[in-house]
Order: C-alpha cells, then sequence, then structure tokens
C-alpha cells in the first residue's frame, strides 16, 4: 500500500491544507457560536453609540497607539476591580469595531477611567503626563492641543458603523461634521476617554 | 446558549479529541512497508531515516493528555450548556447591569455556588467589611488620631487621590492643596466627606467678553490688592467700582464662599497661579475645577477613612 503519510509529508500544499482544516475546528468551536450569542451581541442596558466628538477621539486613541501600552479589558479578579471597578462584559463592546481590549499594561487600564478624573486633568496630563504623575512614563502628547479636526470624515464613519450594527440615526449623521469642526484632538480624546466605561450602570 | 450551539460545541470538541485518538491510533501502525529498524532510504549528508516506532512514553503521554482532557471536561464547563460535575464559574458574565450584577451575586452567596469572582468578594468582605464598618462608626475627627487608621486612609488616599493632589496632597496649579486648611467647599469633616462622596463642579465664568480687556486689567488689580499685594491704585480703585459681579460669588469681602466653591481671594492662595497673568487668565477665560464623585467607586466606608486622612492633614494633633 502506497504511504499516505509520505504523501502528506512530500506535498507542502496538501499540508498547508490539512493544517488549516485542523485549525479550523478550533475557530468553529471557540468563535462561531459567539456570534449567535445573546452575552455577546446584546449591548448592556446602558450603552450608548459614541457621539461624533467621542468617535473622533477614538480614532486618535488608536492613531497614537494608547491600545499598545494601555488595556480595557477589567478581567473579573478582585485585585482588578478594586482597582478599576466591575469587571468588563461582552455587552459593552458589541459596538466596537475593532475592540481596544489591548493585551499589555505599560500603564493602567482604561476600561472604566471615564468620570474618574477631570477635563482639566486629562488635558494637564496629555500635555506633560509628569505634571501629574510624577513618576509616570508616558509620552506627552502636546500636538493634540494644535491640531484640530475638519469632521470631512466623520459622517462617512458613522455611516460605517452603522452598516456593522451601531444604531446611529440620520440625525446623527448629518449633524457630525458640526459637532466636530474646529474642536481639537485634545478634546475629541478627552470626550472619549470620559465615556469609557460609564454604561454599565 | 441555545440547545443548538451547545450540542455543535459538544459534538465538534468530543469529536476532536476522538480524532486526535484515532490519529494516534493509526500512526502507531507500521504501514511503511519496511521492518521497524530498517534503513527508510532518506540519506541526507550522511545521515539516514530508520523506520522507529512513536517513543512509548511519549506515547504514554499522548494517552494521558487524552484522559486529562475528557476528566477536565468532565469537571469543568467546557461542553456547551453543560456546568461540568463541579458546578465551577469564573464570573457572572451575563450581566446586562450593576444591579443585575450585585443580584447575581448574592444569588451564587445564597446557594454556595462556586463562582470564583463572587466567593472571592464575599472572602474579602468577611475579612476586611467589619474593620471598615467598625471605622465607619467613629467619628472623623476620633480617628484623625488614629496612626492606625490614618494608614488606611492614606493608603486609600495614595491609590485614588493623589494622582491630581499629589502623593503629599500638597496639590499644584488647579488641584487643591488639603494640607493648608485653606478651603473652597469647607473644611469640617462633613463637608470634606460630601466633597469626596458627591464630586464637585466649580464654574467660574468668563468675564473677557463683558468686561473687556481693560475692565479685567482694573478688575484683576483688586483682586490681588484683597491679599495685601501692591498694584496700581488708579487701576484697583476703577476694580473695586465693577467689583459688585465677583461679589456675588467671592463675597463683600472678598472671603469666598463654600456654597459655591469660590475662593477666599484675600488669603493670597492661588489655585491657578497668583501671578498677574494666571489671574487674568483666570479672570478672561474663568475656570471649571471639577472633583469627581468617588460614592460608586469606592463606598461610603473607604470614604469615612480617606475623609479622616483628608482631615489629618490640616488638623495636625
Amino acid at each position: 500500500m502506497k504511504n499516505v503519510h509520505e504523501l502528506v509529508e512530500k506535498n507542502t500544499g496538501l499540508m498547508v491544507v490539512m493544517i488549516l482544516i485542523v485549525i479550523s475546528f478550533g475557530a468553529l468551536v471557540e468563535i462561531s457560536p459567539l456570534m449567535f450569542q445573546r452575552q455577546t451581541t446584546e449591548p448592556v442596558e446602558g450603552l450608548k453609540p459614541y457621539t461624533a466628538l467621542q468617535l473622533e477621539g477614538r480614532d486618535i486613541y488608536i492613531r497614537e497607539g494608547c491600545v499598545g501600552c494601555h488595556s480595557q479589558m477589567i478581567r473579573p479578579f478582585r485585585s482588578e476591580t478594586e482597582r478599576y471597578g466591575h469587571y468588563s462584559v461582552a455587552g459593552e463592546t458589541v459596538w466596537e469595531h475593532p475592540f481596544l481590549w489591548g493585551s499589555k499594561r505599560t500603564g493602567p487600564d482604561l476600561a472604566r477611567v471615564g468620570g474618574r478624573y477631570s477635563d482639566e486633568w486629562h488635558r494637564v496630563h496629555l500635555m506633560d503626563p509628569r505634571a501629574v504623575v510624577p513618576e509616570s512614563n508616558m509620552p506627552a502628547f502636546p500636538w493634540l492641543a494644535e491640531n484640530t479636526l475638519d469632521g470631512e470624515l466623520t459622517a462617512k464613519k458613522m455611516e460605517v458603523f452603522r452598516d456593522f450594527g451601531v444604531p446611529y440615526t440620520d440625525e446623527d449623521i448629518a449633524g457630525a461634521q458640526a459637532a466636530v469642526k474646529g474642536k481639537t484632538e485634545m478634546e475629541a480624546l478627552i470626550a472619549y476617554l470620559q465615556s469609557l466605561g460609564t454604561a454599565l450602570k | 446558549m441555545s440547545s443548538f450551539w451547545s450540542i455543535w460545541i459538544s459534538v465538534i470538541t468530543l469529536g476532536s479529541i476522538l480524532g486526535c485518538f484515532l490519529l494516534l491510533r493509526w500512526c502507531l501502525k507500521n504501514k511503511t512497508g519496511v521492518k521497524e529498524g530498517d534503513d527508510m532510504h532518506h540519506e541526507f549528508d550522511g545521515i539516514v531515516e530508520i523506520n522507529n516506532p512513536l517513543p512509548r512514553w511519549w506515547t504514554i503521554m499522548f494517552y494521558a493528555t487524552i484522559i486529562w482532557g475528557f476528566v477536565y471536561l468532565a469537571l469543568y464547563p467546557g461542553l456547551g450548556n453543560f456546568k461540568g460535575l463541579l458546578g465551577w464559574e469564573s464570573s457572572n458574565q451575563d450581566i446586562r447591569s450593576l444591579a443585575e450584577s450585585k443580584a447575581a451575586h448574592e444569588e451564587d452567596l445564597a446557594n454556595g455556588s462556586l463562582n470564583e469572582y463572587s466567593r472571592a468578594i464575599a472572602a474579602a468582605e468577611e475579612r476586611f467589611g467589619p474593620i471598615f464598618a467598625a471605622y465607619a462608626q467613629r467619628s472623623v475627627e476620633d480617628l484623625a488620631t488614629d496612626q492606625e487608621a490614618l494608614k488606611v486612609g492614606q493608603r486609600l488616599f495614595l491609590q485614588n487621590c493623589s494622582q491630581c493632589h499629589g502623593s503629599d496632597a500638597r496639590g499644584q496649579r488647579g488641584f487643591p492643596n488639603l494640607t493648608d486648611n485653606d478651603w473652597l467647599y469647607g473644611g469640617s469633616p462633613a463637608q470634606i466627606k460630601e466633597t469626596i462622596l458627591q464630586g464637585r463642579h466649580a464654574a467660574m465664568p468668563a468675564w473677557g467678553d463683558s468686561l473687556g480687556e481693560q475692565g479685567v486689567k482694573e478688575v484683576v488689580a483688586y483682586a490681588l490688592s484683597l491679599s495685601g499685594r501692591k498694584v496700581d491704585p488708579v487701576l484697583a480703585d476703577a476694580g473695586q467700582a465693577k467689583y459688585a459681579m465677583c461679589a456675588a460669588c467671592h463675597g463683600q469681602d472678598g472671603k469666598g464662599n463654600y456654597a459655591f466653591g469660590a475662593p477666599n481671594l484675600t488669603d493670597d492662595i492661588w489655585l491657578y497661579g497668583g501671578t498677574e497673568m494666571a489671574v487674568t487668565e483666570t479672570v478672561m477665560h474663568g475656570r471649571n475645577g471639577v472633583m469627581p464623585a468617588w460614592k460608586d467607586i469606592l463606598g461610603e466606608n473607604k470614604i469615612h477613612l480617606v475623609t479622616a486622612y483628608v482631615y489629618s492633614l490640616s488638623h495636625d494633633k
């Protein structure tokens, strides 16, 4: 009889296909059911879509790579919830595309940073983190105070999010540019940060 | 989870383990047509492949992992809706609000569920709850003389308050110094506690538009003169005439008002800086200092201790 194992060993293309099949079993079990669970598809009671300004702030959060050092995922351990607040649940991030849970905490978790500090504190802290937290090793982001938003693409972004199932109304989208135009990136980012984790009430 | 997905997960998971088992059995059979221990006729750089069976210790480990997998799936949740024989759970993930979370937590405790997070919280509450509750029974003035209580209060302060007020509580520009016994919203234990519990929102309006540049200059001169600074008397006199608007919050005598968080202008303590430039900035554009509310984050008992610590900073015994 022909050696079947030899066939796979000596045919790279076939081996790639078979590896993909094997891995896909994991995905079928781990990922596909999540797309149909109430837990992971329904928002928590207080969840609201980001306002135009918060949405722009979120894009700045992504642009500046904040997710590289800050997670947005409080795990259900007392050591975390004592410091950050109630653990994160899936229903809080159903409208996040992509989610910004992160996987590295050089700085603290930001999942519930909304309302923890004043807007002024965030402004001072983003201009120069050491001004308020002397031992901080976070970089300063002073250009955020200088750059202003034109809001050209804000409505477009909201439309894309609506296609993902985020319940933006026509008025939200129509007023998007006016809501952000002339605002600084600093204001947008702070608006975004102040909204984080406030949905679970 | 619907029964469809529950079955889906169970069938694929168990099927995969079974598949691994069959793959192992299949690999253990010699299908090469070469006798065990003989040359496979591959040679490279003088290295020859020999048809050796899988090592016995390795095969046994493979079987062991399969058995381990079945035992794990029997004890812990893994197969769809089956909760496992132990009934262990990490946390209540199926909640929609904090009220639901609390209800689920209490239900866990009532029926002795093996919810890891609920048990960790309950254990901590049992251990630390009485300590905080005992402190909560005592007055802030009393706690302010208790070194143990102050240590706990200081620890809470460093973790939650020092980001704005500084680790020495001396504050900085825009964030009040808590050690100088000069208060925006009052320094009695009840007032301090209220500030921490509910937060504060100060609202100094911007006067630039209504007063104009010259008007602001005059008012600034008068404001500076209130704490005994040397200013141009002509400007200060003109400023005094306009001070009525300021008096609504800062008081006729400039000593401030706890109800609005309006600072005392006569004590030469400046939250946003006392230079002419800084005060001009304040009058021109206004200030909106915010103290966040900590009631939901720390809870009343812990805030009671933080209050005692803050109170002790300006009431040395």
